[in-house]
């Protein structure tokens, strides 16, 4: 063993070793920040952000499902009864008041309005994943005539609210906006 | 312990001059490619410091897009790459602009028919032929290689000794270098010297005494709107700036770091020194 | 080395893990109180560098393979997405490249540090081959990760070393056939390899484990050779030798980042930014260079011996070269340990150590090459011949002839003579 002769200076030699303790502390974090920001989305996977899509052939009734950032996204072009029917729904029957349409508000009230393309009340995009667990809802089906989970029974309406079923919000809609009066990008 | 480490570094000191001057006598073999070593260039990027000139680069890109283009393809380079942070610099709008200026296949759509779309910032730069044999066929069997990666992948060996002081005081434009060399170094062949039909004598190409491709360059062929001079010299410059930034696209990223790191660690180094002395204190050993 | 453990848990949590896994006591005597010699230099944190650099291609490997695609016509191109795209991927790529290079000179210093000072003798023999096993494995992961970014130099290194085992008669070929799951080199080779590359390194840190197992068995060497006898001889592992390594592992990252941050295509080769093509071989074929000594004594064999022709002879003497480091407790026949006090054995080892760093220069040039009025490959014999002689017939004679310098009695005492000597100054 070492002659036991340490207490010549303890107040330097203790704050040697902090000043080496913190220094190192800090160099492994800010070392760890790479190999934790490299799981996120790549350069390439954040240029695929948008895409563009052409409604012109999308009769009223009927709808289109694109893939925009590896998710269905739906874009349906709603008949009278169900623009009707999605006005019709009073905001306090709802189990989540909130729009979740990311061109509006964040405090916007999920009404048939805030739902549907601004200025076109019959187009509806929507990304069409559950907000239960992710799995794809059905077009028209379930009670409300809008979409059905098979999942685990998640009910949307026909402006893509949730009704009934563990889902906990309305189906989300992705930033958009019409290029010309057929014409979407999407992201 | 410092006598006895001094006393090795002397002894790989002797070991290392008696191997470099074991190697200086070695004699020059009759043909060794490339005929002439690449000259040395001043690059913006070399060194310590080093960063790209966003100019340079700009100016590198139109020399490719005006000239090399038309023969060489350039997969791994997206469009978008053109706006990031340490390359060219172009604005997200220009470089949509320029995308869509070229078209690229897409599709099947509905009906199951391949379409024609314009380029988004996010497709790769177009490449001149459909496929590697296209490119052959069009250019008298050889094939224009892909100039994603050139500028690394054509860096001349410097060989002994010089790699050794290279490691220390970094050279690592040895590609670019050689780029620039070639593209000024096509010249008359010299007597006796004879060139297979349909190539160029060039004394820095890296794999024989001449190529197919035909001098590229020459003075005036492309438009600078910035007033650089627009000579030959001041294009093979560009466009090899150009290429290094599309073959190592961070570096400047990369260089930057390691200043950081490096001051870091020095300062680390430093403190542990004083750790070491301080526990070692009294303790003789 | 005293099996006598001074670990005593503090605290009531410490007391009830303790009575249930006693892990805590098991790192406390081996990295706390685990006596080491005190005279130990710098050449003796190599151990922990080279621990620090296992932990480092094991990270940096990990998340690569989030990112690399191990299928021949996506490779090259998930290498470059990885470059350029994926968040700070030209760090961790660059990390791992140049880490591989590092790892190689930390264990070339350990290696010759363990020559130098006669580390593999007894009772150190188990302890030198575990370390010879691990070596050997480091190099079957270097040679199948260089495969991975299939490039040039990745094919056709994989194509010439995989051709080794067609120079064993009969059974070569089939063996080849075996191992690169095809008849050339193709996207069979570079799955197994990728599966085998990602297994290794675990294969490698369990070796550590044994090494380190041994060593703490054994004690630790140095530089005096002479073995510890009380405990005058020794200090603590914490906070002795921690305090030293982890300056010296800091001092060896600064190396290592010089490479990554400015010089991180220095130790590779241009070629290997050249997408795979089996139509054509590169002008000038050379491996990694931690593998050029190597490579030039299986070219200096161009001859035949007896029934032995020149390609077998040359994998032979290329794997007994290797192979020849785990007999060296045994050829090494001299009853003292440290080179210091072996005066014809120093010259012998610095000779060796000049003739391995030629040895890979002779790997990096073409064998026609002339040097010096020589042949390259006439060196490469040279060289070759001096390699073995070493080890079968220097280091087993020299043991009977040399006569080596008085020991000292012991660590202490050569210590305090050295402080006396150095305060009469």
């Amino acid at each position: 063993m070492a002659e036991s002769d340490t207490p010549a200076e303890p107040t330097r030699r203790d704050f040697l070793l902090h000043a080496a303790g913190a220094f190192g502390v800090v160099g492994v974090a800010a070392a760890a920040w790479p190999f934790v920001d490299q799981m996120n989305p790549d350069a390439s996977t954040r240029a695929m952000a948008s895409v563009e899509v052409d409604i012109s052939g999308v009769q009223p009734g009927q709808a289109i499902t694109v893939m925009w950032r590896g998710k269905p996204v739906v874009i349906r072009n709603r008949t009278e009864k169900e623009i009707e029917e999605g006005k019709a729904v009073k905001l306090d029957e709802l189990k989540d008041p909130l729009a979740r349409n990311a061109n509006a508000d964040a405090s916007a009230d999920a009404t048939d309005a805030n739902r549907a393309a601004t200025g076109k009340e019959n187009i509806l995009v929507m990304t069409k994943v559950c907000t239960h667990l992710g799995c794809i809802p059905l077009d028209e089906s379930g009670e409300f005539g809008g979409w059905f989970c098979p999942c685990h029974g998640s009910v949307y309406d026909t402006a893509g609210r949730i009704r009934k079923g563990p889902a906990p919000e309305n189906l989300p809609i992705p930033p958009y906006a019409f290029l010309t009066d057929t014409k979407i990008r999407i992201g | 312990m410092t006598a006895k480490m001094i006393r090795w570094a002397a002894a790989a000191l002797a070991a290392g001059i008696a191997l470099t001057t074991t190697v200086a006598s070695a004699e020059e073999k009759a043909q060794e490619f490339p005929l002439l070593k690449p000259t040395r260039q001043e690059w913006s990027f070399a060194g310590i410091f080093g960063r790209y000139d966003q100019a340079q680069l700009q100016r590198g890109y139109q020399v490719y897009k005006d000239v090399c283009s038309s023969c060489h393809s350039m997969k791994l380079v997206k469009f978008r790459n053109l706006a990031d942070e340490g390359g060219p610099g172009f604005s997200e709008d220009a470089v949509k602009v320029l995308a869509a200026t070229y078209a690229i296949e897409d599709g099947p759509n509905d009906v199951g028919e391949m379409f024609e779309r314009p380029r988004l910032p996010s497709d790769p730069f177009p490449s001149p032929f459909a496929n590697d044999n296209a490119a052959r066929a069009a250019n008298g069997g050889a094939l224009p290689p892909d100039m994603s990666l050139l500028a690394k992948a054509r860096a001349v060996h410097r060989g002994f000794p010089w790699f050794v002081f290279d490691m220390f005081w970094p050279y690592q434009e040895q590609g670019p270098d050689y780029i620039a060399s070639l593209l000024t170094g096509y010249q008359d062949p010299p007597e006796g010297v004879e060139v297979p039909e349909g190539t160029y004598y060039n004394p820095h190409f890296i794999n024989g005494i001449s190529l197919r491709m035909p001098p590229p360059l020459d003075d005036d062929l492309v438009e600078y709107s910035d007033g650089t001079p627009q000579t030959k010299e001041q294009y093979a410059q560009d466009v090899s700036a150009f290429l290094m930034w599309a073959a190592e696209p961070h570096l400047d990223a990369r260089k930057e770091l390691g200043l950081k790191v490096m001051l870091y660690l020095i300062i680390f180094a430093g403190i542990l020194y004083f750790v070491k002395r301080q526990v070692w204190r009294g303790v003789p050993h | 080395m005293s099996g006598h453990s001074t670990y005593v848990p503090r605290t009531a949590i410490g007391k009830w893990f303790e009575a249930r896994l006693p892990i805590v006591r098991l790192l406390h005597d081996t990295a706390v109180s685990y006596p080491t010699p005190r005279n130990l230099n710098a050449l003796w944190t190599f151990g922990g560098i080279l621990a620090m650099m296992l932990v480092v291609q094991i990270v940096t490997g990990i998340v690569l393979a989030m990112h690399y695609a191990a299928e021949s016509h996506v490779a090259f191109r998930s290498v470059e997405s990885i470059m350029r795209d994926v968040n700070w991927g030209w760090l961790i790529r660059y990390l791992h490249a140049n880490g591989a290079s590092m790892f190689f000179i930390a264990v070339y210093i350990h290696i010759f540090r363990g020559l130098y000072y006669g580390s593999y003798k007894a009772p150190r023999e188990i302890l030198w081959i575990l370390g010879v096993i691990i070596y050997l494995l480091m190099m079957a992961a270097a040679f199948m990760g260089y495969v991975l970014p299939w490039g040039q130099m990745s094919f056709w290194g994989a194509t010439v070393i995989t051709n080794f085992f067609t120079a064993l008669p009969i059974v070569g070929q089939p063996i080849q056939t075996l191992l690169i799951g095809g008849f050339s080199v193709d996207n069979a080779t570079l799955n197994r390899f990728f599966s085998l590359h990602y297994l290794l390194p675990f294969l490698i840190a369990g070796v550590v484990v044994l090494h380190v197992w041994a060593l703490h068995v054994v004690g630790q060497n140095n530089p005096l050779g002479i073995d510890v006898k009380s405990e005058k001889d020794t200090v603590p592992f914490t906070p002795f030798a921690t305090s030293k390594d982890v300056m010296w592992i800091v001092l060896f990252m600064i190396f290592y980042g010089w490479f990554v941050f400015y010089q991180p295509n220095f130790l590779g080769h241009p070629d290997n930014y050249i997408e795979a093509n089996p139509l054509a071989t590169p002008a000038h074929i050379v491996p990694e260079w931690y593998f050029l000594p190597f490579y030039a004594i299986l070219r200096a064999i161009d001859f035949n011996i007896g029934p032995i022709d020149s390609k077998l002879g040359g994998v032979l003497a290329m794997f007994g070269a290797i192979a020849v480091l785990a007999f060296l407790p045994w050829l090494d026949t001299s009853k003292v340990r440290s080179g210091r006090f072996r005066p014809i054995f120093k010259v012998a080892f610095w000779v060796f150590g000049v003739n391995a760093l030629f040895l890979g220069y002779l790997g990096s040039v073409k064998t026609d090459d002339i040097i010096g009025g020589m042949q390259a490959v006439s060196w490469a014999k040279l060289s070759t011949l001096y390699y073995f002689a070493y080890f079968l017939v220097i280091l087993p004679v020299l043991g009977y002839i040399e006569k080596p310098k008085p020991l000292p009695v012991s660590i202490n005492d050569a210590i305090l003579a050295k402080s006396a000597a150095s305060s009469a100054h």
